[in-house]
């Protein structure tokens, strides 16, 4: 039985709590021993994505010691999983530590399908579907093939989900435009990161989209955040949500 | 401080009809590039070919262009070195006053719009004439380009058919892009004629041979050089590349990277002046070579100015070339812009929301979301966004550094945020709630209630 540490988001603990208790409850189904360190708070992207990498450094020690022990760490989030993996070289003193955690941590879908050998998850989910593939996964870790890369077509999550039964994913214009959240990008450019998330959401609804998903809450949480206030006719659920409920 | 992207930005977007317009035709251009890329067999091994050869080029880079001179200069070409716009500037006046030349037609050339060229001449009696017809369109309405590729995209062609209108003397209210363009050429075809001398950007320099090489659409660089006897070609000292069969891989992946075309449709190779002419080939520095010696930044280097990269970012669609406030906008313009004055483009690197969709098109495979997120790195060393900003990032950093202040702080603010009255929660202060509601606040976090969870777990053991 595998053991896995999960790995949540500062802002998935504080503010999405269902979408942690859903990463956990789909990991134990799948047979997975898990546990959360305590001790853990925040990766440091917040810091280290505004360039102030001094701030993010203790962050980011602090995170390698915390989650040294484990042999899998899993977390509901590419942006984060890719923080550690991509952006730790150079914040922490090389090491096996570090070259450890770089390689036993993963996106909640990445780790299902990589590691665990899901190829397909008993589930039904009756719903239209519109998957934001978050930036991050995509394009650092990998999840997906890019829209703009010449190599064969490829989806981590979009596999998983299609996998559901009675679940459609609906196609979209553009298929992996960012949604304009960015981080701090999303307040120190207000203007364009509300247009680009409004541009997003406008592409799922005329595809027909009930509820858009996707690996990262920030982006969902920026894109719920315009559709609620413009009352569109979709909700938002990590894709953790939907996997642990369809599997339930 | 003075207004940065943002605020050019905002202004930009809050035009939303003409945003989206601005989008959607830059989008088109990026879909044509994705089919023409599809259509090539091994399109990422010549992403990768191209990569090499210009590290290769860049670690050798005063023999390469030495060798280029040498070549050029047996054909009979004559290479002038300038190190930075000034001395540019006044070699090309000096290669043209000398001849007693007044009237210049110039094809495209990034680098000469960086030396700030086209005025220097003008001050000094030489009619200057941009002859690619999104230059001509952007020099008659006196302003800079708003793209590297497609100058005019900014403007509406009813806007074209106005200014024509009013500096061409066309009917007015014509529209119709291809009238539109048979009198730019009527009007292009009198400058030609009566030109005493022809200036051209470079795209590749060979130094094998000795040749440069110019690619244009419209085939006035073609026109300008071979009515007017002088020829003067600007490049940058990045523009060698080693071999003549190199010229093969970088010329399956401009055109397709920057329009969608499997080629331009003039690939123009010039070695040795025409017959009785002259060819002047100036090379320039302007602060390559500070790129050059900077580890993370030499990358940048590589550049064969397609465009990609701003027709691929969300934000450049959606925020126009001027936003950027520098000749060379979208994610490449950040990296070099904040490069040569990071304190007048302090505001760049977060014009970007490191999607990495640039680095992902970029033809000759720059890092551009890495490079940007290194500018904010030097940003924030070099003390930009101020003292709040310091401030902050400081005291999160030590809140969400200890597991103590970091608990106490969420429940904290998710008390306060629980309770506030709309108003308060929803005041000025807050740039996120302008357009977005907050996400609703859970009484308890993730760990709260996962102790509980497990602590009920045991209980019923």
């Amino acid at each position: 039985m595998p053991r896995v540490a999960l790995f949540i988001p500062c802002y998935v603990d504080q503010l999405y709590p269902a979408v942690g208790l859903a990463t956990a409850r789909l990991l134990e189904r799948l047979g997975c021993e898990v546990v959360f360190p305590e001790e853990q708070t925040c990766c440091g992207q917040p810091m280290a994505n505004a360039g102030f990498d001094a701030d993010a450094a203790p962050l980011a020690r602090r995170f390698v010691e915390v989650f040294a022990p484990y042999e899998h760490v899993v977390c509901p989030s590419g942006s984060c999983t890719s923080m550690v993996r991509n952006h730790y070289d150079g914040l922490v003193p090389a090491g096996p530590g570090l070259e450890r955690v770089k390689r036993s941590t993963y996106e909640l879908c990445e780790f299902l399908v990589d590691v665990l050998g899901v190829t397909r998850l008993e589930g039904r989910y009756p719903h239209k579907v519109g998957l934001h593939q978050s930036c991050h996964g995509l394009r650092e870790l990998g999840l997906g093939t890019p829209s703009e890369r010449v190599l064969p077509p490829s989806s981590k999550v979009a596999g998983l989900l299609a996998g559901l039964e009675g679940l459609e994913l609906v196609s979209l214009t553009r298929p992996d435009e960012c949604c304009g959240f960015g981080g701090t990008f999303a307040v120190a450019e207000e203007a364009v990161s509300c247009l680009m998330g409004r541009d997003r959401i406008a592409d799922h609804v005329q595809a027909g989209a009930e509820i858009i998903t996707g690996t990262d809450v920030s982006c969902l949480m920026h894109l719920e955040g315009l559709a609620r206030r413009r009352r569109e006719p979709v909700t938002f659920r990590h894709v953790a949500e939907i996997l642990a409920e369809a599997t339930a | 401080m003075t207004a940065g992207h943002a605020e050019r930005a905002a202004r930009f977007a809050a035009d939303e009809p003409r945003a989206h317009w601005h989008d959607q035709a830059l989008w088109f251009v990026r879909l044509k590039r994705d089919r023409m890329a599809q259509a090539v067999p091994g399109w990422e091994e010549l992403r990768e070919r191209a990569a090499r050869i210009k590290a290769h080029t860049r670690s050798h880079l005063a023999d390469y262009l030495e060798q280029f001179e040498r070549n050029a200069t047996a054909h009979g070409a004559v290479v002038h070195w300038a190190r930075d716009a000034e001395e540019h500037n006044a070699i090309v006046h000096r290669i043209l006053s000398g001849r007693g030349v007044t009237r210049l037609v110039k094809s495209k050339s990034m680098l000469t719009e960086e030396c700030h060229l086209n005025p220097y001449l003008e001050a000094r009696g030489i009619e200057v004439v941009d002859t690619d017809l999104g230059e001509r369109i952007v020099q008659l309405a006196g302003e800079p380009p708003s793209h590297i590729v497609l100058p005019a995209i900014h403007k509406k062609k009813e806007e074209i058919g106005e200014l024509f209108h009013d500096k061409l003397g066309t009917p007015a209210g014509l529209a119709d892009p291809k009238q539109l363009t048979e009198a730019a050429r009527g009007h292009l075809r009198q400058k030609f004629l009566a030109a005493q001398a022809g200036l051209t950007g470079v795209n590749f320099a060979v130094a094998e041979t000795g040749a440069v090489v110019v690619c244009t659409n419209e085939g006035n660089a073609d026109m300008g050089t071979s009515l007017p006897p002088i020829h003067v070609a600007c490049m940058g000292v990045e523009k060698v590349i080693p071999r003549a069969r190199d010229l093969g891989v970088f010329l399956r992946l401009l055109a397709r990277s920057a329009t969608g075309q499997p080629v331009t449709t003039y690939t123009s190779h010039f070695q040795g002046p025409i017959r009785g002419g002259e060819l002047h080939v100036v090379i320039v520095d302007n602060g390559r070579s500070r790129l050059l010696a900077d580890e993370t930044l030499r990358g940048s280097l590589a550049c064969i100015r397609c465009g990609a990269c701003m027709n691929t970012c969300p934000v450049f669609r959606r925020s126009g070339g001027y936003s950027y406030d520098w000749i060379v906008p979208g994610p490449i313009g950040i990296v070099l812009a904040t490069a040569r004055d990071p304190v007048r483009h302090a505001s760049l690197p977060m014009a970007s929301t490191l999607c990495g969709s640039c680095d992902a098109v970029c033809p000759v495979r720059i890092p551009l979301h890495d490079l940007i997120l290194a500018r904010r790195r030097s940003a924030a060393r070099a003390g930009a966004g101020g003292l709040a900003k310091r401030l902050t990032m400081k005291v999160a950093g030590l809140v969400l550094g200890s597991r103590t202040l970091y608990v106490l702080a969420g429940k904290l603010a998710r008390g306060v945020g629980r309770r506030a009255p709309r108003g308060l929660l929803y005041g000025r202060w807050n740039a996120w709630g302008r357009q977005r509601e907050l996400p609703p606040l859970p009484a308890e976090s993730f760990r709260e209630r996962w102790r509980k969870e497990r602590a009920r777990e045991v209980r019923r053991g």
